[in-house]
């Protein structure tokens, strides 16, 4: 896919609550296709200590009004600067980055979003639903802050909610939500899971902090379903050229800005062989 | 893109030579950070380039070092890739062939562990038709063994800059390391020993902590350092080299803008890399020859040789 750079103009900055922002942002040139999945490196101007573009998934696109959001959240000077965007600014980036998820059709397929992870499966739910998917949508947090517009995922299917101090929907992490273990125990080699309800869904697609992808790549592959999971790790370029983001797949070191930043969990390696039991956001 | 020919109809002369090889302009791209060119070819024309020098390539496979790889510096960026690659026989093969659709001038990046390795690779390359020429990595901070070991001491310099030279006949350009006490004694050994060109600074050996956790950013714990908070030490290495070698000098280290590219030329670099500046800008190298040709026309300087070493000093 072509990649392009081009300059955006906000036209609108939510804030969400303290630490998160939706911003809306409208290409100056006709939006190309976008894969669920795929990602933009923003040129962020005005923070001394932010020198490379950051990496953010593509949250939603409205072909109809050539607009993008992004789901930001703030964690650094960088992403703070980021958040303090005006409407009417403009935000320079490269797009569409990476290689976004495989899209089925006609299935039951689950999401499951952790944090600011649930940023591409808004565009991914959204895609999906269209393509005929029964499409379930399971969010983790640590708090009731880190669920993130919920409501607006109900436009595409049944969404369900976890949280580990229980402030809202089921107390504890996304893979023990009754929605993939049923009301059995969780056991922690998940040997229960086979069994359990996971096991319902023709397809899982996960976006959350590293152990809980692990984890959920744990559960597929015990249940036999396959699993695409989003990484985020560190990038300079986003286009391949520096090397600097690899993960370790079954083919070697790939770059996740190209060859991802979604893979098949079996495609990493390690990935389906950890035997966590469980998993928390702050890791 | 461009018009190209009405373009380049209004522009200054901005070819250069080094050795044997003519760049229609002094902007070339440093090698790790322009891929093979192909990463680049949506957002620029690539053959506008006075030349790009590939992604390093050494005998064997190489699968690099662990992640994490990179750190975000003030200004800058600390990396340790530790020359990733699929081997010389792989290079051949697959991409060479995707290479020989380019114009411009294709430079490989040559790197090993041992000289004998650095011998076969140059060797290879020379019965590629389409590689202009070599630049000799004899600098990259981020390999156990190899790699700068052999650009920081005169003797190793010179003794594999000299075994491949006996069997690389087009222009040979030696990478050098600002890890050393004297970059001109180095820059003079490889000089002697038959380099065409030297090219400088690779990275600054530097290092980033992550005072939450204890613990190294990187997984090799040290890692090179690149983009603009390097390019003061890069000016001050290329003058001094510049004034002690005979051979044309090549700058790089830092340069974002035409500005920075000038800079390099006045301190008496015969052309230049961009490299981590690609990065945050994947258009920046058009933009600086642009940038070049609009301060050439202000000042009334018709020729790069004009300005290259016209530092005025006193």
């Amino acid at each position: 896919m072509k990649k392009y750079i081009a300059d955006f103009q906000v036209l609108d900055n939510i804030k969400l609550n303290a630490k998160h922002h939706v911003l809306e942002l409208k290409c100056t040139q006709p939006l190309p296709d976008i894969v669920p999945g795929q990602f933009v490196e923003v040129k962020i101007d005005g923070s001394e200590t932010t020198y490379l573009r950051r990496p953010f998934s593509i949250h939603r696109v409205n072909y109809h009004n050539n607009t993008m959001h992004l789901l930001v959240k703030v964690v650094g000077d960088g992403t703070r600067t980021l958040s303090e965007v005006n409407k009417g600014n403009l935000v320079n980036m490269l797009f569409p980055l990476g290689k976004g998820f495989n899209l089925t059709e006609g299935k039951k397929v689950l999401l499951i979003g952790g944090g600011c992870g649930v940023a591409p499966l808004y565009f991914l739910a959204e895609q999906l639903h269209q393509k005929g998917n029964k499409v379930t949508i399971l969010i983790g947090g640590r708090t009731s802050d880190d669920i993130l517009m919920a409501d607006d995922y109900k436009a595409f299917g049944e969404v369900f909610i976890a949280t580990e101090d229980g402030s809202l929907g089921e107390k504890g992490m996304v893979t023990g939500h009754s929605i993939i273990k049923g009301q059995q125990e969780l056991q922690s080699d998940y040997s229960g899971y086979p069994d359990s309800l996971v096991a319902q869904f023709d397809m899982i697609y996960c976006c959350g902090p590293d152990g809980m992808m692990r984890a959920v790549a744990h559960i597929a592959q015990q249940a036999g379903i396959p699993c695409e999971v989003s990484l985020e790790n560190t990038m300079a370029c986003g286009i391949g050229a520096c090397l600097c983001c690899v993960v370790e797949s079954v083919k070697g070191n790939v770059c996740v800005c190209t060859e991802g930043p979604v893979f098949n969990s079996q495609e990493l390696k390690g990935w389906t062989t950890e035997t966590e039991t469980g998993c928390s956001l702050d890791q | 893109m461009i018009n190209n020919q009405k373009k380049n109809a209004t522009m200054a002369d901005l070819s250069v030579k080094i050795h044997n090889l003519h760049l229609a302009n002094p902007v070339m791209t440093a090698s790790g950070t322009f891929g093979y060119g192909r990463e680049f070819d949506d957002f620029i024309n690539v053959d506008q380039l006075g030349g790009i020098i590939v992604k390093a390539t050494t005998s064997k496979h190489r699968e690099g070092n662990s992640y994490p790889r990179m750190a975000e510096t003030p200004m800058g960026m600390l990396n340790a890739v530790g020359l990733q690659n699929k081997g010389i026989s792989y290079f051949v093969n697959e991409i060479y062939p995707k290479l020989t659709g380019y114009t411009t001038n294709v430079i490989a990046n040559v790197s090993d562990s041992t000289v004998e390795g650095y011998v076969q690779v140059a060797e290879e390359m020379n019965k590629l038709d389409k590689i202009a020429g070599i630049e000799l990595n004899i600098s990259c901070p981020n390999v156990k063994e190899g790699g700068m070991a052999f650009g920081t001491s005169c003797p190793s310099a010179m003794a594999v800059t000299k075994a491949v030279r006996e069997v690389y006949d087009k222009t040979l350009i030696v990478k050098l390391s600002p890890n050393v006490t004297n970059i001109v004694e180095i820059a003079l050994a490889v000089e002697e020993a038959g380099a065409d060109s030297v090219s400088l600074i690779n990275t600054l050996l530097g290092m980033a902590i992550d005072a939450e956790k204890r613990k190294p950013v990187l997984s090799t714990i040290t890692g090179g350092l690149s983009g603009p908070a390097v390019k003061p030490i890069a000016l001050r290495m290329v003058w001094q080299v510049a004034k002690a070698v005979k051979i044309p000098v090549i700058g790089l280290g830092g340069i974002s803008n035409a500005t920075d590219a000038i800079e390099f030329i006045l301190a008496g670099a015969s052309a230049i890399q961009v490299g981590t500046a690609n990065f945050v800008d994947p258009a920046v190298t058009i933009k600086i020859i642009k940038g070049i040709d609009d301060y050439m026309q202000r000042h009334n300087i018709s020729t790069i040789e004009e300005l290259r070493g016209a530092l005025v000093i006193g």
